[in-house]
């Protein structure tokens, strides 16, 4: 019953570096990935692991200099957006790709009012619509995202965060994009609203065949929402998969240390497990695999050789010498 | 948030990295380092000689050789009492830059304590000085300072004084303004959650976040502060002749234009290059003192 | 040693804000107590006045109305001198870990404050230095880190900061509001583990305020719902799991993702519109809301009542099974 595979996004072999004073950051080391109609990819890791940059270089928003992007392509209906006009780009943003960044608090403009914000995204792409139509189309997405109609001429600094976060929902979504790359878009609200708002996204997706690429660390969140998942760790794609292949059978010890690192709401455990250590510093990456001085599992080839992606079943691919073919 | 390699720079130390690397910036530094040096060299000359040189050379006149251009024996020539220009304009530096800074520093000091307790306790205090600083800052500076210095006469200090009140409202708006951004920050709220009181929050956390902008405002004061100095030399409310401040030197020499173009562009061009350094170093600061890299 | 006694509790108060559209009821007559030793969780959407009410419980916002009792003292009414000798034993953790540190102060100069303030040490009194370190030891910062600035640590090393700087003053009562929220979640773990070993060790009571419920029933006795500055529920946290009544409060536990994709649950999703904390409608502010709303619930007089044993529910038309459905 499969529906013919349109793929919307496709990332090759993508490579991004920083040059700051510091040294040369890598942030992006090789990722490739394919964004499906329709689909919501997963995007999971922690901080610096290189998804907002990933996310940054499809909306062409690397500041270059210092950043530059050494490798890779990325294809969006037939072009390599990352050879694109400046012009071109623009028609993109907000029109066929938007996106939701991470910091609800220093996205809005603290000087226009919120209503304005949203009115802004449809009239620069809908240069035709009347004032009515606009103030129509507004309304509906502050219902939409549950912010009540008397608040349209509010300023962002009267708004809780989570507020906020919902009006930089209403100004991505005003124009229908064909994808949404949402990075950490509810991670500062709270339970009732993310649902509400994933809720929300799920509907208007299903409706408009909208495909999402989801970065977030809430590994509920990508349980309820993903149908592909990428563990991503220090710029590059641990392991990946749809959605059950990596939540009943996650094989990268990243992946693992991940999921066991969590509160459960069923379990009762007295003491958490966390991975020890913090990730590693991109100027500085380690020799081999990047993970291995964390590993519980490391072996002697580890420390010297990074692992190449091993097939394990159906969608599921892992980066990791445990995994090796004939092993 | 990436952690920076441990070789625990202080936010002083990375500033001045940053202001290394702009050029300009450096450039500026350098000139206004030039001045400093000139004018301690010129004081250590006079204390040294006893003012010996400064006498024969500085303010004696030579009538007979007046106004006469660049030669290879006076660089920048001499001026309408056939004084040398070079050596006026070496003398003359402390004037601009010292009384500059003086200047500004008392301004500095009153307005950045105006402004800290407007700032802080808001409401009435606030009102109250913020009203006066308006009023101070409706009179146009040069106004202030003439009335100022033809009430109480032209002496150095009132000229000083008469500078320092007029600068005084900026300096008072410039630390308001940090004080109110950084009152609501948490870290304050943190020092009152651990008993702090009015005055350690206000002179241990408030203050030295602060003093990024004052920084860059005061060079670009200290600039303005000279600009000022001339100006009133130049109305004759300044400095006195014989000494040769560069604005009474440009003033003076306006009669002799036509007979000599070297009498007002020299100090002119002096007063220029000053400012000139002083704004660019006070841009530089401000890009390199910009915590939007902390980030 | 009196384990089971009460140190902290709260009667009737009320923190209202003026603003230029009307007065904010951030927090709305809320009552409990904590015992020593133990943990009572808070939690609620954004606005609920939870931040509010772990704040005003320390006086950094003053009371609008109630009493807040300190070891049986009464300390809304203390004066400024009489609060600063409190503060040693009721100190707040915050959740901004960048926001919360002087950008000007190392570590070191961060975590003495607190000691100089509080009239332990003397600064560059001998002693002191040993004893940051101590106290840096004990919160996992490497003794190198003693002349870093916040800007040149990450997340995970500042909160320790934030945790060391309260932990030096060895207080009673920590107000912990949202202090693993900025974290990533691998060392969020680590930062929840030491929180634990310091209150084993130390004997703290927590008020832990959290928009995460997995955290809060990991670390909480007790478990206070607040929804718009209003108590909603309050009781043991394995039973709030267990056998949630209040309609809000099973709204919120059907909306937790849980990771794990054969585990399903019927989400009651919430529709309505959010009423405002501003000039707030009488009665219970959910009942716009609430799927079980009748008329009486925009009343005015919320009864609390002792649906089992410590189960406190604030709900005129709750439905209530012993034992609850999972």
């Amino acid at each position: 019953m499969e529906k013919e595979k349109e793929i919307l996004i496709d990332i090759e072999d993508l490579w991004v570096k920083f040059s700051t004073d510091d040294g040369v950051v890598k942030a992006v080391n090789g990722i490739s990935l394919k964004l499906e109609k329709g689909e919501t990819f997963g995007l999971v890791g922690e901080t610096g692991a290189g998804k907002t940059t990933l996310a940054k270089a499809i909306m062409s928003l690397i500041p270059t200099p210092p950043g530059e992007i050494t490798k890779g392509k990325i294809n969006f209906k037939g072009e390599d957006l990352l050879k694109c006009s400046d012009h071109r780009i623009r028609e993109i943003r907000g029109n066929d790709i938007s996106m939701i960044f991470q910091d609800p608090m220093t996205s809005l403009n603290p000087v226009m009012r919120v209503g304005e914000q949203i009115k802004e995204v449809i009239e620069i792409h809908n240069p035709k619509m009347s004032e009515t139509e606009l103030h129509e189309k507004v309304v509906e997405m502050l219902r939409l995202v549950g912010i009540s109609e008397d608040r349209i001429n509010e300023f962002p600094h009267q708004f809780s965060g989570g507020m906020k976060q919902r009006v930089i929902i209403a100004i991505a979504l005003a124009c229908n994009p064909l994808l949404l790359i949402a990075d950490e878009p509810t991670t500062a609200l709270d339970v009732t609203i993310q649902a509400q708002v994933l809720d929300m996204i799920k509907k208007l997706k299903q409706k408009l065949n909208t495909s999402m690429l989801l970065i977030t660390h809430d590994l509920g969140v990508v349980v309820q929402n993903c149908d592909k998942v990428a563990i991503v760790y220090a710029g590059e794609i641990v392991e990946t998969g749809n959605l059950r292949e990596i939540f009943k059978n996650p094989l990268h010890p990243y992946t693992r240390g991940l999921f066991d690192s969590i509160p459960s709401l069923t379990k009762d455990t007295r003491r958490l497990k966390p991975i020890e250590g913090l990730m590693p510093d991109p100027t500085n990456l380690p020799e081999g695999c990047n993970f291995c001085p964390r590993c519980k599992f490391a072996k002697e080839e580890c420390k010297t050789k990074n692992p190449a992606f091993v097939h394990k079943e159906g969608e599921h691919y892992v980066k990791c010498f445990l995994y090796e073919e004939g092993k | 948030m990436r952690k920076k390699k441990s070789t625990q720079r202080s936010v002083w130390a990375e500033t001045w990295r940053r202001l290394k690397k702009d050029k300009m910036a450096v450039a500026g530094l350098i000139f206004i380092g030039l001045l400093v040096v000139i004018a301690f060299s010129t004081m250590f000359i006079d204390i040294a000689t006893n003012k010996a040189v400064y006498n024969d050379y500085v303010i004696k006149q030579n009538l007979r050789m007046r106004l006469q251009g660049p030669s290879p024996d006076h660089v920048f020539g001499l001026d309408e009492f056939g004084r040398d220009i070079l050596l006026r304009m070496l003398w003359g530096t402390r004037y601009s830059l010292f009384m500059g800074t003086f200047a500004i520093v008392f301004s500095v000091i009153v307005g950045s304590l105006l402004g800290a307790v407007s700032g802080f306790y808001g409401k009435v205090a606030d009102n109250v000085i913020m009203r006066f600083m308006d009023v101070l800052l409706a009179i146009p500076s040069m106004l202030l300072a003439t009335a100022i210095v033809a009430a109480l006469g032209t002496s150095l200090t009132n000229v000083l004084l008469a500078i320092s009140i007029s600068y005084i409202p900026t300096f008072a708006r410039t630390v308001r303004a940090s004080v109110l951004t950084i009152k609501d920050q948490e870290y304050i709220e943190a020092a009152r959650a651990l008993g702090a009181g009015d005055g350690r929050i206000i002179f241990r956390y408030i203050i030295p976040n602060s003093l990024a902008p004052l920084i860059v405002q005061a060079t670009l004061g200290v600039a303005g502060a000279i600009l000022s100095i001339a100006g009133l030399s130049f109305l004759g409310l300044g400095i006195q002749p014989p000494t040769p401040e560069w604005g009474s030197m440009l003033s003076n020499a306006r009669t002799y234009i036509r007979e000599g173009w070297h009498v007002t562009v020299i100090p002119g061009l002096g007063i220029m290059l000053t400012i000139l350094a002083l704004n660019i170093l006070g841009d530089g600061l401000r890009d390199a003192l910009d915590p939007r890299l902390k980030n | 040693m009196e384990d089971n006694k009460e140190l902290l509790r709260v009667e009737h108060l009320k923190k209202y804000f003026n603003t230029s559209s009307g007065m904010l009821h951030a927090v709305d007559d809320i009552n409990f107590s904590i015992k020593r030793g133990t943990t009572l969780g808070v939690v609620g959407e954004s606005g609920c006045g939870k931040s509010t009410l772990g704040r005003t419980i320390l006086r950094l916002h003053e009371p609008t109305s109630g009493k807040i009792f300190f070891e049986g003292k009464e300390i809304n009414n203390y004066s400024k001198k009489q609060m600063k000798a409190v503060r040693k034993d009721m100190q707040i953790i915050f959740q901004d870990p960048f926001a919360s540190l002087n950008p000007r102060m190392t570590v070191g100069q961060t975590i003495e404050e607190s000691l100089i303030i509080q009239n332990i040490y003397k600064r560059n009194s001998e002693g002191l230095e040993k004893k940051v370190v101590d106290l840096m030891d004990l919160v996992g910062l490497s003794a190198r880190l003693r002349n870093a600035f916040p800007h040149e640590l990450d997340g995970g090393r500042r909160q320790r900061v934030g945790i060391a700087r309260v932990l030096a003053l060895k207080p009673k009562f920590i107000v912990c509001d949202e202090p693993v929220s900025a974290l990533d979640v691998s060392i969020q773990a680590q930062i929840l583990n030491l929180m634990q070993d310091l209150q084993d060790e130390f004997g703290f009571t927590y008020l832990f305020i959290t928009h995460d419920l997995s955290v809060v029933r990991h670390l909480s006795n007790e478990i206070l719902v607040m929804y718009l500055g209003q108590m909603v529920e309050k009781a043991p946290a394995k039973m709030l799991f267990a056998n949630p009544i209040h309609p809000y409060t099973k709204a919120l536990l059907s909306a937790i993702p849980v990771p794990d994709p054969d585990f399903s649950v019927d989400r009651i999703i919430l529709k309505g519109e959010i009423t405002s904390p501003i000039d707030p409608i009488p009665g219970c502010r959910f009942s716009k809301r609430c799927p079980r709303a009748i008329d009486a619930c925009m009343d005015g007089n919320l009864p609390v009542e002792e649906v089992e044993p410590n189960h406190f529910v604030v709900c005129k038309n709750y439905e209530f099974s012993k034992g609850g459905k999972v």
